[in-house]
């Protein structure tokens, strides 16, 4: 309780104007920046690979099971940052037992499982299975005894089973896209069905999450797809990368309006809360908002990319330039992140005044924390690339089999 | 249809479905068989009975120590300072407000309760501040009988002024603070307000006068009007209309509005 | 097998018959328990509290007279004594803002720890055009949004009206308190769970008035009943013209104001 209480002290001073009394302790933190952050990526992903499959977009053929592993490790630490947050982690389960049926945050529970269980982990199942089957023949070992238990102890890959596996696939990558848009446009929801709260109450809050979780998503994959193929020393595969960064500068296109449009809207009606709200924007929030995820999140990569999209580039250049871009856009979004979640606590729900938020380094809720949080997931994915390699080489093509490809 | 046949038709049924799906299908059923008795253990008997929550959390409040007594439990023993009190201007005053929680207390007269005697309490409440309500009592301590103990003059459970203060500005401390900084600073209270001295001993009862009239102000304000000639004067006749003087002008502060 | 008798056979055993006799199994065993759920809402529950207090015979609700609060705080201090509010400035079940209107326009509020310790002057008097206290607490809304964000169940209207927090059930999320638009709750730095005002159930459970209430010494707030016509609070409601705080949020408070002025917020 006293490191509380010093913990709060100083942030007396830097009060201006009127805050209600128990205002002073800002209750959501970085963590809960990281958790939307982190979902937007797994949806994100998800839907480039279902562009693989529903869409048909062959070009980036060679991220579909890549961006089906990041979204599954990245879903994986999801529950993280929310788990860390709370007052009492060791009563969580009971938002999954006694779930309040009118809680947008009750319904994680069922947007969870439903996610992981019945989309991702099916489709990566069904797609790996027939893979999966033919590495426990050929391997001993431990690594046999894991594959098998990976595919549930499954063997019958005649081609009925494997055509099986593929409808099955279609249709949960079908399911699945409703389903991505679910698990972020209800992690927007959560912000934007709070009344009490002009910053955040929108109706265009899931709509922006999500499609800022699009931009994101693909960056990422974009991102682990360009430092994964030289480290195994393969060539990158100059048309998925175009193709990818064609769908990055779409996306980033129609979220860039969507939050035009929101920043329009705001000004255009002008509601009781527009001063308080723009003495934020121009004030506490300026760089992180204006800078950092405005200018150097959207805008420079937009640029960029339109760039190379308009002008002949030697392909040595478009990899750098879509690097640069896909990581700025990283930085980008989780800014945007930040400016929902920390921006929408930083003024006084009586519109008179502002606070601040200090972030602690380390402690449950500290930038330390954060940071482990945003690196488990590659420590999944490495893993995951260990048991269930995505790459091209390793999966057995039809036909008499010829060994690895 | 026995109980063979059910069988034979599930086992036809299960034999029909791809491999696959009754892998998983055996693993989905594990789980949720596995959810049942873990939700059973878990969430709390009573849950749900009258609404979404845990019924005996009311229970729970319902049980919390109470450490304020209430207002009607110090007549049982103090009938003589309730009485007094509620005679006097502090009736409304519970008693817990000065002297703290009383609980304790009234289980165990052992118990003793605090009497706020410094000088720095009974201001909480009589303090001039610009936000009170006018006509509640309010000093300025600073200059209010400096450094003495309140209750040296006044009695708390019967507050009434030691003596009958000469100065209207010992109770209407506001309206005397707003008058100080006007061009009505030499003009006595009284001039305007015709106060009966019945209004010291009890101010609701027998309240002074105030101006009803334009005529009033005239008198001073008027042009031809005999004061000095730095007084304001204006024609009756053409300004203000049929406004009376203080809908535009506040007397106490003429010169704000 | 011939043609006919193995669509026959299909029908019997096929895939979809099953599914369908599956529903319809799963359906059967639900339906008896959606009956008997309405009948559970027909009967009025009886519940008795200890102490022989039944929560579906009261609606309780709150009274505040600004023109009465002089700002003396002693309401915020009975509250902390008696809830065992943490003493520090950032916690308060209730607290006491002061308005000043000031020339030109500016609106000066402020509270300095929740007015426990009264206010000071600090502002040049003859600038005020008007000025007044305003006691604050949860509302006790009729559609409390905290109620509906909470996912598990740990807060939650009672059936007398009254907004409690079930510390035990309470997993700490925040949710609520990012909810509420009057920031009348915190989380308890010890207990790590969200706490607010009470109405002081124990106190009103068992005939008394909550402790502000009873600390109050200009009688600015009125406790009572809400559906009975003999109560405090009717003729509160009955005598003055009240107003709610944030009207547009549609909350529906059950603490109402006398003489609420627009800058209130």
């Amino acid at each position: 309780m006293e490191s509380v209480v010093e913990h709060l002290l100083p942030r007396l001073k830097e009060i201006t104007g009127f805050i209600y009394p128990n205002e002073i302790e800002l209750h959501w933190s970085i963590l809960v920046v990281v958790y939307p952050y982190i979902t937007g990526l797994v949806a994100g992903a998800f839907i480039l690979a279902s562009l693989v499959k529903v869409f048909k977009v062959k070009e980036v053929q060679p991220t579909y099971r890549l961006s089906l592993l990041t979204a599954l490790a990245f879903l994986l630490v999801a529950p993280l940052p929310l788990l860390a947050h709370l007052g009492h982690p060791e009563k969580s389960f009971e938002i999954f037992l006694t779930p309040n049926k009118q809680s947008a945050m009750a319904m994680f529970g069922f947007v969870y499982a439903w996610y992981l269980m019945a989309v991702l982990l099916l489709e990566i199942w069904f797609d790996y299975r027939r893979d999966i089957i033919l590495w426990a023949q050929e391997e001993t070992g431990p690594r046999k005894w894991l594959h098998k238990v990976l595919s549930l102890f499954s063997s019958d890959i005649s081609e009925r089973a494997v055509r099986f596996d593929r409808k099955a696939v279609q249709a949960v990558t079908i399911i699945g896209i409703p389903s991505a848009f679910l698990l972020h446009g209800y992690v927007g929801f959560i912000f934007g069905s709070v009344k009490a709260n002009p910053w955040w109450s929108s109706v265009l809050m899931p709509i922006v999450f999500l499609f800022s979780a699009i931009v994101s998503g693909i960056a990422l994959v974009l991102l682990i797809y360009m430092i994964a193929t030289p480290m195994r020393s393969k060539q990158i595969d100059m048309d998925c990368l175009d193709k990818l960064a064609g769908f990055l500068f779409y996306a980033m296109i129609v979220d860039f309006s969507l939050e035009t449009l929101d920043f329009i809207h705001r000004i255009y009606e002008s509601e009781e809360s527009i001063e308080i709200l723009s003495e934020l924007v121009s004030g506490k929030l300026f760089v992180s908002l204006v800078v950092i995820q405005l200018l150097i999140g959207m805008i420079v990569p937009l640029v960029a990319i339109a760039l190379v999209k308009l002008f002949r580039t030697p392909a040595e250049l478009r990899r750098l330039l879509y690097f640069v871009s896909a990581l700025l856009v990283q930085v980008g979004i989780f800014s945007t992140r930040w400016n929902v979640v920390i921006g929408g606590q930083l003024f006084s729900k009586s519109l008179r005044g502002l606070t601040a938020y200090k972030m602690s380094i380390v402690g449950v809720e500290g930038l330390l924390v954060s940071i482990a949080i945003l690196v488990l997931p590659f420590l999944i994915l490495l893993a995951l690339f260990k048991i269930l390699p995505p790459w091209k080489e390793a999966r057995h093509e039809f036909g008499p089999p010829t060994g690895s490809g | 249809m026995d109980v063979f046949e059910l069988l034979k038709r599930i086992r036809l049924f299960w034999s029909r479905i791809p491999e696959q799906v009754q892998r998983l299908s055996l693993l989905a059923v594990f789980f949720i068989v596995l959810f049942i008795p873990v939700r059973n253990l878990l969430v709390p008997k009573d849950f749900g009975k009258y609404g979404h929550y845990r019924p005996s959390a009311l229970e729970e409040a319902a049980a919390q120590e109470i450490t304020y007594a209430g207002h009607e439990a110090c007549y049982e023993c103090h009938d003589d300072v309730v009485d007094t009190k509620y005679h006097g201007y502090h009736k409304t005053v519970a008693c817990e407000t000065c002297h703290g929680p009383a609980a304790a207390h009234t289980e165990d007269p052992d118990v003793e309760l605090p009497a706020p005697r410094e000088r720095g309490y009974c201001p909480l409440c009589h303090e001039y501040l610009a936000s009170r309500p006018t006509g509640f009592p309010q000093i300025v301590s600073a200059s209010h009988n400096p450094l003495k103990p309140c209750i040296a003059c006044h009695n708390p459970h019967d507050p009434v002024p030691p003596h009958t203060p000469a100065e209207c500005e010992a109770c209407h401390a506001a309206i005397a603070r707003t008058k100080a900084v006007s061009h009505h600073v030499y003009v006595p209270c009284v001039r305007c307000h015709e106060t009966p001295e019945e209004h010291k001993v009890s101010p609701r009862q027998h309240r002074p006068s105030k101006p009803a009239t334009r005529e009033f102000c005239a008198a001073c304000h008027a042009e031809g009007a005999t004061t000095e000639l730095e007084t304001r004067k204006v024609d009756l006749a053409t300004h203000g209309e049929r406004y009376t003087c203080w809908q535009c002008h506040y007397p106490h502060l003429p010169g704000s509005r | 097998m011939n043609q006919a008798a193995k669509i026959e056979n299909r029908k019997r055993y096929g895939r979809r018959s099953f599914v369908k006799k599956l529903l319809f199994a799963v359906a059967s065993l639900l339906v008896p328990r959606f009956l008997a759920a309405s009948d559970k809402l027909k009967e009025a529950p009886v519940w008795i509290l200890a102490g022989a207090y039944n929560p579906n015979e009261h609606y309780w609700g709150m009274g505040i007279d600004i023109s009465k609060c002089i700002g003396c705080g002693r309401c915020v201090e009975a509250c902390k004594v008696e809830n065992q509010v943490p003493r520090d400035p950032f916690f308060f079940r209730t607290w006491v803002e002061r308005y000043r209107i000031m020339e030109g326009g500016e609106v000066a509020v402020d509270s300095p720890n929740g007015a426990i310790k009264s206010f000071g002057n600090d502002r040049e008097e003859k600038d005020i055009v008007r000025s007044f206290f305003v006691p604050k607490l949860c509302n006790h809304c009729d559609t409390p949004p905290c109620v509906q964000v909470c996912p598990v169940g740990a807060t939650f209207k009672s059936p007398d009206g009254v907004i409690l927090v079930d510390a035990e059930y309470c997993i700490g999320c925040r949710y609520c308190i990012q909810a509420c638009p009057y920031g009348a709750r915190f989380l308890h730095p010890e207990t790590r769970t969200a706490e607010k005002c009470t109405f002081c159930y124990h106190r009103i459970s068992k005939g008394l008035a909550p402790a502000c209430v009873e600390a109050c010494p200009t009688q600015a707030r009125v406790f009572g009943e809400l559906r009975k016509k003999a109560s405090p609070l009717q003729r509160f409601l009955r005598m003055n013209k009240v107003g709610i705080l944030k009207p547009s949020l549609n909350t529906e408070p059950k603490v109402y104001y006398a003489d609420l002025d627009m800058e209130v917020n």
